[in-house]
């Protein structure tokens, strides 16, 4: 069988056409670094041994632009997004499945340096891709790389976290800085550069979530507050439950430089993206012993109490302001770009 | 309307009139076109990637002593 | 962040509310209009009116670019898009604003119109020199902040000989929006909260006309809150002193004279238009500025003879009467209804800065839970 061309070649339209060609890219490419007995079952879906207890699954389509930027790639992404979409409802992830769709064109050394970023990302994780497809579509039809991946896990017994169960009374919680994602990407894009140390805080919130429950399995929601940011998160979270809510914004950690680039380009960080930061909702009584648990573990070790859940039938978010003040964190109303007035 | 923000001079290229401003870390590249004198230091309001004007620390410090100066008069 | 955190600290603000509830004199009403989207943003985001004794009341002006350009404008860059395959570039404040017929450069965009969002007119510069096959229109916009990069932008591709680089003119001018807002006699005030960012180019000295000619105290105003709240002390100082003139609170970044080299080169490459028709304010004479004739080879409007496209009022929206600070936002039938951020009906709805979009975003506290 011919070597795949890595260092100078490009996905061209056989390499979807699922002949010898497609095997190639798959045993020397996917199957290579994502090496595991699952996966090297060969067969078109993968077999295993079902756990006991109630098992959840979730799936992201992930697109970014651009694909690799400072922090982390489209590859590692795509493992901690769905990993975290898992193990938002208490879960442990078990496994992966993972669908590329590739433009033709695409380098292969680019798409390696994604696999392999993806593979680390996953045996880090201790969750492997064991099934997954791809496909080429032509030239201008895609954006170099899609890549889609679905997750499965299992919950423990006395876990009941729902986006419904905040209630009155209890304590907001977020795991660390807000808006660092959302900033490295705006970072690299182009026609709007500029230099920061801030990186992307992608990463798989597994370990943090499988610590927390440990230590209070009464935990009512986890949310990771991707795109939209904290604001969309806890609007959602407050519809959901039908309550409103209550922060402070001197208690939200934001990194200066993020608040800088915010004020740069018109944009508040509530509404920036994260990849590695959870939204809690407890009772106010386990609020201090999970503030513990999660600040002893690196991922959150700048966690904080951020406000409370009130009844309100508008369901509102509202935010005590730095200033002294008090406003609506609304929705975000379509998509939040850089503004000069 | 027109956002502007204050940050700090850290580079200039005289030549090209541009400058490398930065704001609590965030360093940008921005003209310094409209500008007669900058020099390194300065706090420069941006706006639309280019410097409107210099912000005078004299007059910034006067403004703020007004804020101060309240505390006195109130009853 | 210095120059911001100082002049966002709120035990201050409730100092200088303290002052301003014990100067203000009881008999009286004070209307003050904050003439720029930037001070009703600071308005609404730090809460400044639960501050305020009650008879100080602040009415909305006319100073957000984005609000007052005419749907026409935009339907005229849209037809230029689509027409002339060409590429347009705008900053990203415009991308949602109403056009005629529901539609909007956003709308444009996904129907396979090639608009791109720039930060800076620089970056439509550099899409120019990096398409030289195509031609690349810049939408200019706003008031005269906005204006001299513009200026300074049609001069660089002049020096660069950047054949490809047209400029879509649609800039407007402060003095003359505000003298008219004050002749028409239509709104009731008593002080004007005036423009920041605009005055660091055209000084402190720009109002005094306006100032004179209608009898009315203006206080140039930072737009962090606590210059807001140190501004409208001032006004409140004049209208009981019965005085009228002139003053300077954003004095860290505001002369007298103004940006001299920022004005030298707007009047180089700019001349005064006769007449431009703002939203809601209808055609005013000289308001706006036009691309002079020696640099017509960059003028799209000469290029591709635009020619102004009327729209049709939206029906029901009183856009029109906030931007002239005659109706509150909420007295409008269709806000918060059949008009929100996610589906603007009106151009104040769509600019975070603007009137209907600040009392959606920040304002509804207030009324839903009854604060």
């Amino acid at each position: 069988m011919s070597r795949l061309d890595i260092q100078h070649g490009v996905v061209e339209m056989a390499h979807g056409s699922g002949g010898r060609v497609s095997a190639t890219l798959i045993d020397e490419l996917f199957i290579r670094h994502f090496d595991n007995a699952l996966l090297k079952q060969g067969n078109d879906s993968a077999q295993f041994e079902a756990p006991a207890g109630r098992m959840v699954m979730s799936t992201d389509a992930h697109v970014v632009s651009p694909l690799f930027f400072p922090g982390g790639d489209i590859g590692s992404l795509s493992v901690h997004g769905t990993i975290n979409d898992v193990a938002m409802s208490g879960a442990k992830p078990l496994y992966l499945s993972a669908s590329f769709i590739l433009e033709e064109g695409f380098a292969l050394a680019e798409l390696e340096s994604i696999v392999i970023s993806m593979a680390a990302a996953s045996r880090e994780a201790g969750v492997p891709v064991i099934t997954g497809d791809t496909k080429v579509v032509e030239r201008g039809k895609g954006d170099g790389v899609f890549i889609s991946t679905t997750g499965i896990g299992v919950v423990p017994d006395n876990v009941q976290i729902s986006g419904d169960r905040a209630e009155a009374g209890d304590l907001i919680l977020i795991s660390g800085y807000i808006g660092d994602h959302g900033t490295a990407i705006l970072s690299s894009r182009e026609g709007l550069e500029f230099a920061t140390t801030i990186v992307s805080d992608s990463a798989a919130l597994h370990g943090l979530v499988a610590a927390m429950v440990e230590a209070a399995p009464e935990i009512h929601c986890l949310r990771d507050p991707t795109r939209g940011g904290l604001a969309t998160t806890l609007n959602e979270l407050s519809r959901q439950s039908a309550v409103g809510m209550q922060i402070r914004e001197a208690d939200i950690p934001v990194r200066a430089e993020v608040r800088g680039a915010c004020e740069l380009l018109g944009l508040d960080p509530l509404y920036i993206a994260n990849e590695g930061k959870l939204v809690c909702i407890c009772p106010a009584q386990s609020a201090e012993a999970l503030l513990n648990v999660m600040q002893n573990y690196p991922l959150g070790s700048d966690a904080a109490i951020i406000g409370e859940v009130v009844s309100d039938n508008a369901h509102l978010v509202t935010m005590k302001t730095r200033f002294g003040g008090q406003r609506v964190v609304d929705w975000l109303a379509g998509e939040q770009l850089p503004r000069i007035c | 309307m027109c956002l502007a923000v204050p940050a700090r001079v850290e580079s200039l290229d005289a030549a090209a009139s541009s400058a490398i401003v930065n704001l609590d870390g965030i360093r940008k590249a921005i003209s310094t076109q409209l500008l007669d004198e900058v020099a390194i230091g300065d706090y420069v309001l941006v706006h639309v990637g280019y410097a409107l004007e210099r912000i005078d620390p004299d007059e910034a410090e006067k403004t703020l002593l007004l804020f101060d100066e309240l505390k006195a008069i109130e009853p | 962040m210095k120059y911001v955190d100082e002049f966002r600290d709120g035990e201050k603000a409730r100092r200088i509310a303290a002052l301003i509830e014990q100067e203000v004199e009881a008999d009286r009403d004070y209307r003050l209009m904050e003439f720029c989207g930037g001070h009703t943003h600071a308005i609404f985001r730090f809460g400044l009116h639960a501050l305020m004794p009650s008879n100080l009341k602040y009415v909305h002006g006319p100073g957000c670019p984005v609000c007052v350009l005419p749907a026409g404008r935009i339907e005229a860059a849209i037809q230029l898009v689509e027409a002339e395959k060409l590429i347009l570039c705008t900053y990203a404040d415009l991308m949602r604003v109403p056009a005629g017929k529901r539609d909007s450069l956003h709308r444009a965009k996904a129907r396979g119109a090639d608009i791109r969002m720039v930060y800076s007119v620089n970056d439509a510069l550099a899409i120019a020199r990096n398409n030289p096959e195509q031609q690349v229109v810049f939408f200019a916009i706003g008031f005269e902040t906005t204006t001299p990069p513009t200026a300074v932008a049609i001069q660089i591709a002049q020096a660069e000989g950047l054949k490809n680089f047209l400029v879509y003119c649609n800039h407007v001018q402060t003095p003359p929006a505000m003298s008219h807002l004050l002749a028409s006699g239509e709104v009731s005030i008593n002080g004007i909260l005036g423009p920041s960012h605009v005055s660091t180019i055209i000084g402190s000295d720009a109002y005094a006309d306006c100032c004179n000619n209608h009898h009315i105290p203006i206080v140039i105003a930072g737009f962090e809150p606590l210059d807001v709240m140190q501004s409208t002390l001032l006004l409140v100082r004049q209208i009981n002193a019965g005085r009228c003139e002139v003053e300077n609170q954003y004095s860290r970044a505001v002369t007298p004279d103004g940006n001299r080299k920022a004005q030298a080169l707007m009047a180089n490459v700019f001349e005064q238009r006769p007449l431009f028709e703002w939203r809601g304010l209808g055609a005013l004479p000289d308001s706006a500025i036009q691309i002079r004739s020696e640099y017509a080879d960059f003028d799209a409007e000469k290029r591709f003879a635009i020619t102004d496209i009327a729209t049709a009022d939206i029906k029901g929206c009183i856009c029109p009467a906030v931007l002239r600070g005659l109706n509150d936002p909420d007295e409008c039938k269709l806000f918060a209804t059949a008009c929100t951020p996610e589906e603007p009906k009106g151009a104040c709805m769509v600019s975070s800065e603007g009137a209907c979009a600040a009392h959606y975003s920040y304002g509804r506290f207030k009324s839903e839970t009854g604060a």
